[in-house]
């Protein structure tokens, strides 16, 4: 039974020079957004190492959004085709994990489009919202107990088996 | 954790402005600082009206003085305004400023959310992350890299010119690089300057030649940029400089091979006449052109095209020898420490709006096809006629076509309001025609301007407010036999007129250049969302990019009139200049580097880097990363299998730590 209160909790990284400084733009534009997103900044998207995403998830992230230069504009050439390389190959993963597609999203936002970042935003969230809370430390707590428990009745069992030798 | 700092044993003061009510109007300030102050390592937590006023960074200093701080986190406005200004007040209270970390509440939190306890909690979870990651910063020093004092200025109409002209006062060597034959621009057309209607050409040709005759300007017309390469202070720019066909040192523009060219009248339209009058295939652009130099059209020249013609220009040429067909496109590098675009605007094509019947009816003209028609230098020597010859008796201007429009182009053209009451009043001066503008708003904010319009009024120019629905030549009645008519619905009388008159004049709007996005990717700067050039902050940073060493001005960044033009352009030199003067640049410290010990090798970081900062050391088998090529992307830190790659300011521990942070729900 889902929590009534439950909100999304989305981390999002953003490039310094296209989407973070769109986020700024849609702040000094006064638009207004969905509060469950929270940004890293990072100089580029490129350096969104796979792993970050897979600890804000495992960390209680709902989603995870990435945000960067349009292709052809990265502040550093190529980094972010490098990004989306990686982003897909992880997709697959994350798919094979069966965390939704939607949970964790890659979006090009460049400086100018501060009503962009409130559009993917807004989308994200509502979307997470929907899927529901992915909650992967509590899941990680029920497979421990799961596992502890299966060990605990194979151990059970070798000792059943040994009493029933030796008798 | 590989660092001896990022031990439980630090010191952190947290800081959080109301920035007025800017942030405390929605977050609540007390409390978040009330929460931060419950945070291991915190010792110093407050919550101040302005951190970045005076008393404010006075209270970061003595605090760290005091309480001996070891790292100190603000939560304010967003970095890219005042991470330096903090990081100062931090190096003035003696703590190394990378021990700084900030926290973007305004942007990032109360200026985009409503809800105050939500904003709250954002608040506290974005500072618990700072105060988590602050703990692993090391302290760095800033590398100096020297500047190349040369400045590449791109585009030579009024605000290139005016660039080029202070910087080369100042005594720096100047490229100004024109993609057009001549310098001008658009200036270059203008037959007067509202609002004080002095003479374009009268001001401008001086600064023209002052720019061929300077010793520290360098001018390639016919030229492009192609490839920019580099970074701030050290740019290596490759400019293509397309053939003219007349060798620019030995041609003295006697014009005597334009007379005796095989084409004895001039056939093919002159582009600074708009297409208004013909010219011959070898021709100079206009009388007052910057260089005097002629030039062959290969487009149009026989015998650039078929080799076959008679040549008659070189025998004028004689023993010149200053035509030259072999010439060839030729490849330049030229390195320089900054750039300045000032690559302009295009005008509005007012085919777009069929209704206003350019195109079909020969009598509505363009903004500039009148203004080239008023010059004394132009096409009918200053005559205004219509295109019967007649000179008219009645002339419409309609102003914001393609601006002001949902269809069209959303932004004001700044200029049009004014242009067209003073090329109203020209009218009004060369003829006695009766004068009609039809406009939605008077727009007419400079200096002077608002007193123009006034005058404009006095002088018997008849306004209608009222945008024009459409152009017929369509009478309904006698008087409109053989006119143009204008139907608008006049807003202040209220009903839909119909005006007969003998002209139209449609107040052509400006729009980005054509090639405004490729010139943008080529300089790495940005584009709104209407395709101007976009500057790093609308109102502190005007002239400056995200690209440090690469500076915008005049209309390539919105439209504007001459003497903003010319304001941007001397903001845009002087940027440069403080940077040049000052000898060096202080680079961010984000560099990355490599655990030798933990790399195993492999080398897949090496094709990553797009600037060949990562090199193989044979010797050892390991990667090495040169700092002073590194741009700080850490796209080979999140690359690297072993983890070996690390980079200053965005070390792996404190991005996980910010990950955790930003998911503690208080």
């Amino acid at each position: 039974m889902p929590d009534p209160n439950w909100q999304p909790r989305i981390v999002a990284f953003f490039c310094n020079w296209c989407t973070y400084t769109a986020a700024d733009l849609a702040g000094v534009s006064r638009l207004k957004y969905a509060p469950n997103v929270r940004v890293i900044r990072l100089m580029c998207s490129g350096r969104v190492d796979p792993q970050f995403i897979l600890d804000a998830l495992a960390r209680g992230a709902d989603g995870v959004l990435i945000g960067g230069c349009h292709i052809g504009d990265c502040h550093y050439v190529e980094g972010n085709l490098k990004t989306l390389r990686r982003f897909q190959m992880l997709k697959r993963l994350l798919h094979d994990l069966g965390i939704e597609d939607q949970r964790v999203r890659l979006e090009w936002i460049s400086a100018s489009e501060g009503e962009r970042v409130k559009m993917v935003i807004n989308e994200m969230v509502e979307q997470v919202r929907t899927l529901g809370p992915l909650n992967l430390p509590k899941r990680f707590a029920d497979w421990d107990r799961e596992m502890t428990s299966l060990e605990e009745s194979i151990r059970e069992k070798e000792r059943e088996e040994a009493e029933v030798v030796h008798a | 954790m590989k660092h001896e700092n990022s031990n439980g044993d630090v010191r952190i003061g947290f800081y959080i402005c109301h920035c007025g009510a800017n942030i405390a109007g929605t977050v609540d300030c007390p409390a978040v600082a009330a929460y931060a102050a419950k945070l291991p390592g915190v010792v110093v937590s407050r919550d101040y009206k302005y951190m970045c006023s005076d008393p404010g960074q006075e209270l970061i200093q003595q605090d760290i003085r005091e309480h001996r701080l070891s790292r100190v986190v603000v939560a304010s406005c967003s970095p890219l305004l005042h991470e330096q200004t903090f990081r100062n007040a931090c190096a003035a209270g003696g703590l190394n400023p990378f021990y700084f970390q900030m926290v973007n509440v305004r942007e990032h939190d109360s200026w985009v959310h409503t809800d105050r306890a939500e904003a709250t909690a954002k608040a506290k979870a974005l500072a618990h992350a700072a105060i988590r990651r602050v703990r692993f910063h090391r302290a760095l020093e800033t590398a100096k890299v020297r500047i190349h004092p040369d400045v590449l200025v791109v585009g030579g109409g009024i605000a290139g010119i005016h660039a080029a002209l202070t910087l080369g006062n100042a005594g720096k060597q100047v490229y100004l690089v024109e993609r057009e034959p001549s310098i001008g621009g658009h200036m270059a057309k203008f037959d007067k300057t509202f609002p004080t209607l002095d003479c374009a050409a009268c001001i401008l040709t001086p600064k023209m030649s002052a720019v061929r005759s300077h010793q520290n300007i360098t001018l390639w017309t016919c030229s492009e940029v192609v490839k920019v390469e580099g970074y701030v202070g050290n740019y290596t720019v490759t400019v293509k400089r397309k053939p003219r066909y007349v060798n620019e040192e030995l041609c003295v523009g006697c014009q005597e091979c334009i007379k005796a060219c095989v084409f004895k009248e001039g056939k093919f339209p002159d582009e600074f006449n708009v297409g208004l009058s013909k010219r011959k295939p070898i021709y100079i652009p206009f009388p007052q052109a910057v260089p005097q130099v002629v030039l062959i059209d290969p487009e149009r020249c026989i015998q650039v095209k078929t080799g076959r013609c008679k040549q008659t220009c070189l025998e004028a040429c004689a023993d010149r020898h200053a035509i030259d067909f072999t010439q060839k496109e030729q490849l330049v590098e030229i390195k320089v420490g900054n750039i300045i675009v000032a690559t302009g605007f295009k005008l509005f094509d007012a085919k777009r709006i069929p209704q206003y019947g350019y195109g079909l009816y020969p009598n509505v003209v363009t903004s500039i096809e009148l203004e080239r028609l008023v010059t004394s230098s132009g096409p009918t020597a200053g005559d205004i006629v219509l295109r019967d010859g007649r000179t008219p008796k009645s002339v419409g201007f309609i102003l914001c076509v393609g601006s002001r429009d949902l269809k069209t182009n959303r932004w004001c053209s700044r200029t049009c309001c004014m242009h067209s009451m003073k090329l109203a009043q020209l009218v009004r001066e060369h003829t006695d025609a009766d004068v009609t503008v039809f406009y939605m708003d008077i727009r007419a904010p400079g200096k002077g301007c608002e007193e123009f319009y006034d005058k404009s009024l006095k002088e018997g120019i008849q306004f209608v407010r009222g945008r024009v629905a459409e152009v017929t030549d369509w009478a309904l009645a006698p008087e409109e036999e053989g006119k143009l008519v204008i139907r608008v619905e006049d807003t202040l009388a209220g009903f839909v007129r119909r005006i007969p008159v003998d002209m139209i004049v449609l107040a052509v709007g400006m729009e980005p250049q054509a090639d405004a996005q490729e010139v943008r990717r080529l300089f790495n700067m940005s584009c709104g969302s209407e395709g101007w050039f976009l500057e790093k902050h609308p109102k502190l940073a005007p002239v400056s990019t995200f690209t440090d060493g690469v500076f915008i001005a005049g209309c390539c960044q919105g439209p504007k009139d001459i003497p903003d033009s010319i304001a941007q352009a001397g903001a845009a030199a002087a940027e440069a200049l403080a940077l040049i003067d000052k000898g060096y640049i202080e680079q961010e410290p984000n560099t990355a580097y490599i655990e030798e010990a933990d790399c195993s090798g492999c080398k897949s970081c090496i094709p990553l880097c797009p600037y060949t900062a990562i090199a193989f050391d044979e010797a050892k088998q390991k990667a090495t990363i040169n700092a002073a090529l590194c741009k700080g992307c850490g796209t080979c830190v999140a690359a690297c299998p072993s983890g070996s790659i690390r980079q200053n300011l965005f070390e792996d521990e404190e991005i996980f730590s910010e990950i955790e942070g930003v998911l503690s729900y208080a």
